[in-house]
């Protein structure tokens, strides 16, 4: 047993460290620590700059570009840009797709559209969920009939895709669309990629319940979708559906935002009062804190064995259902006490105060503004990427055999 | 034994459910609670008329109810329908009113309960996290005026308010219950500040600052220094109200829920199909009968001797803080990414019941004074 790092390793987070010392704008931690939105052209400004270092697609072989990191590097620099308040990464393109790609694309596709994911000019989105297929991804609907006319070979696509995420920034979507409706479900379904600005596609908002625009509808009407954009083979999507799902996993944990949210709420607790005293001073409220607090030192442990155990490559399989469970829920009981320590300062929400502009005085403590939003919009961690109850349903299945 | 409301509330009941399936439907709701307002004069003038208002002040008072069920069956109605409007604060403010001893300031209620005023208020402050005796707005006495000065938090309607009940400290340390009047402060006093704002569950709150508002000798709610027990009382009635409209908020996220699980179909079948979300919609059904029993317990105790009354008061808003949280992540959680968007009810409901725990004390603070209080029943 050693519960260190290598020295190697250590090395690596120092090489990290002193990366986001010097390349991470202020401005960007500053959002991102104090819970403000950002916008597009921050994503694309922090994407660039760890595009200039190598070190954007850390999951890429670096043949395609990526740095060639092992399963631990990718962990140190994940945990290492969540506690300095990096933006996180945009993961549609360059941790979904370009792994897919890599895996079941031809050399066309990967010579043009890997460099693109790295240099930013595409902005991809995910069309998996259909207003049908949730947890049953399987049922998607969106059809694509395979059509010929004098501009060649293609696909008309009709049906719709939701919880876009970010889709309104997106240039391009992947999807799984249906190619053969008498198969059985998973066998009928391809992997397809389509340029939004054809037409036919339309991009409707979602508001969420804290009142902001991050996920949308998509809707494709006779769509035409070029034979070329087919990555894999025809109805043999569900293959790479699925491999691109255990790439959604690895950072699932999320253990790099929990320990920045932990010492976020710390700082809270010491600063908010209750009796003259520091809430963190407070029996009850500190207990709450003790407990999410060690819940997360032992999911930490759990992480790096869960890495540990694929650190030879490739990614991990049921395990993950784990990681993905506690971590959200870690992540969803600190965002919970940081409203609780709000007192009555977690009811003012002044939309305005979360985006850049906002010149206003905060009402109550400054970090009071995104406490309750971001209590409510993280009720989704539990929901996306495999909700929680099908992740138990994984772990059952993969690991019990129940 | 008898678990039936009497006639006349279960009546009254019907009529507020009756307008607020007519009347209140989640659409107008949503748009009243985003207007600049935050809540709406007409129905608000309604309300008055269907005699809401009314049944929540004492014969004595000008009302016909007063009592704790009274309190729970309108607020249990209340938070079926999410309803925004300012019946909270003519409770808060009602109440403490109502303690006065001068006819001129008890005419207020009246125009409380006919619709014509809103009274707020003003007691929360920074750094109180809900301490009740915590106040360190001051006011001092010059001549016969009484002079205040400080800061109010998150006051409900405070932009709409045509007077504030505004606690403040005449003598003692910041904690002390002794030393803490009331007053009456009419929303265009000088000096009086307010800057409203939007709240997470919908409709509006307010900063207050006091910089040396004169107030003349009749603006005294009571005698000097002896507002605790006033605000304790008013609070108490507040915390009913709350808890009753709690509830009612889960019975809709509940029923809400239930109909997802039988409408919506996954892997063929309806969700509710699974015995995961069987077990987890049967323990929320369990915990929603004790939060009705809880606000049962708090409504008979509202008019009993001090302690009792306010450990069933500490009980209930425990548990309901309890109970809504855990009601309101179920709710989203069984409902999946639909349960997180502005365009379902389900949605507000959540957030209304998480915002109750921020409002007069949460399920900690309930659970330290319940456990406090029964310390002095023992001694």
């Amino acid at each position: 047993m050693d519960l260190n790092f290598t020295p190697e390793e250590e090395a690596f987070r120092s090489e990290v460290r002193s990366f986001l010392a010097e390349e991470l704008p202020a401005r960007m931690a500053e959002k991102v620590g104090t819970g403000k939105h950002l916008s597009k052209a921050d994503h694309e400004e922090w994407q660039a700059i760890l595009n200039r270092r190598g070190w954007l697609a850390s999951h890429w072989p670096e043949q395609y570009g990526g740095p060639g990191w092992t399963a631990v590097q990718k962990f140190i620099f994940e945990h290492e840009c969540a506690i300095a308040h990096a933006p996180r990464i945009v993961p549609f393109g360059v941790n979904m797709l370009g792994p897919v790609l890599i895996k079941y694309g031809n050399e066309a596709q990967k010579r043009y559209w890997l460099p693109r994911i790295l240099d930013g000019s595409d902005w991809w989105c995910q069309g998996y969920s259909e207003p049908g297929a949730g947890s049953d991804l399987a049922a998607v609907k969106t059809s694509a009939v395979r059509a010929r006319d004098d501009k060649g070979e293609h696909y008309v696509v009709n049906g719709q895709k939701t919880w876009t995420t970010l889709g309104q920034h997106a240039n391009m979507i992947f999807c799984l669309v249906r190619t053969d409706t008498e198969a059985r479900k998973q066998e009928g379904i391809s992997f397809l990629l389509i340029d939004m600005t054809t037409p036919g596609v339309e991009v409707r908002p979602i508001i969420t319940l804290d009142g902001e625009h991050e996920v949308n509808e998509v809707f494709f009407t006779d769509v035409r979708v070029p034979v070329e954009n087919l990555v894999g083979e025809e109805n043999k999507g569900w293959t790479c559906a699925k491999y691109l799902l255990t790439y959604e996993r690895t950072n699932i944990a999320g253990v790099g935002f929990s320990v920045a949210a932990l010492a976020k709420l710390k700082q809270i607790a010491a600063r908010q009062k209750k009796h003259g005293k520091p809430l963190d001073a407070d029996p009850a409220f500190a207990a709450r804190m003790a407990r999410v607090e060690i819940e997360l030192e032992n999911m930490k442990t759990t992480n790096v064995r869960v890495i540990a155990a694929v650190a030879g490559g490739g990614a991990p399989g049921a395990e993950s259902s784990m990681l993905k469970i506690r971590g959200t829920e870690i992540r969803q009981e600190i965002s919970s006490l940081t409203r609780r320590a709000m007192g009555v300062y977690a009811q003012p929400f002044i939309a305005a105060a979360l985006h850049e502009g906002f010149e206003g005085p905060p009402v109550g403590p400054d970090e009071a503004a995104p406490a309750a939003a971001q209590y409510f919009n993280n009720r989704k961690l539990s929901i996306f990427g495999g909700s929680n109850e099908i992740q138990r349903n994984i772990i059952s299945k993969m690991i019990l055999g129940l | 034994m008898n678990f039936q409301h009497t006639d006349d509330r279960r009546m009254l009941a019907d009529t507020l459910d009756r307008f607020i399936r007519d009347k209140y439907p989640f659409a107008t709701r949503d748009r009243i609670a985003k207007s600049p307002q935050g809540f709406s004069r007409e129905i608000w003038q309604e309300l008055a008329e269907l005699g809401v208002i009314g049944a929540l002040f004492s014969e004595a008072d000008g009302g016909f109810g007063g009592e704790g069920f009274d309190i729970a069956v309108v607020f249990e109605s209340l938070g079926r329908g999410l309803v925004v409007e300012p019946l909270l604060c003519a409770v808060l403010a009602g109440r403490a009113i109502a303690a006065a001893e001068s006819g001129a300031q008890k005419q207020w209620i009246e125009k409380i309960i006919a619709g014509e005023s809103i009274a707020a208020f003003a007691h929360d402050e920074a750094d109180a996290h809900y301490t009740l005796a915590h106040v360190q707005t001051r006011a001092k006495q010059e001549g016969s005026d009484w002079v205040l000065s400080g800061a109010k938090a998150v006051v409900q309607h405070g932009e709409s308010a045509d007077v504030f009940v505004v606690s403040a400290r005449n003598s003692g340390t910041v904690e002390d219950e002794a030393g803490i009047s009331l007053f009456l402060v009419p929303a265009d006093a000088q000096g009086l500040a307010v800057r409203g704002y939007p709240t997470i569950d919908g409709g509006r709150a307010a900063e207050l600052t006091l910089q040396d508002v004169k107030l003349p000798a009749n603006a005294l709610l009571g005698a000097p220094g002896a507002g605790f027990a006033t605000i304790e009382n008013a609070v108490g009635a507040g915390i009913v109200a709350l808890c009753a409209e709690a509830l009612g908020a889960m019975d809709e996220a509940k029923k809400a829920t239930l109909e997802y699980l039988q409408t919506r179909k996954q892997f063929g079948m309806f969700i509710g199909s699974f015995q995961a979300l069987q077990h987890r919609m049967a323990n929320m059904l369990l915990e929603i009968e004790q939060a009705r029993s809880a606000v049962i317990n708090a409504a008979a105790a509202l008019s009993a001797e001090r302690v009792v009354r306010e450990r069933a008061l500490s009980a209930a808003k425990f548990s309901i803080g309890r109970i809504g949280t855990l009601v309101a992540e179920e709710s989203i959680q069984m409902h999946g990414g639909i349960g997180m968007t502005w365009e379902l009810p389900l949605a507000h409901y959540a957030k209304r019941l998480i915002m109750i725990d921020h409002q007069l004390g949460d399920e900690d603070h309930h659970l330290q004074r319940y456990i406090e209080l029964g310390r002095s029943l023992r001694q």
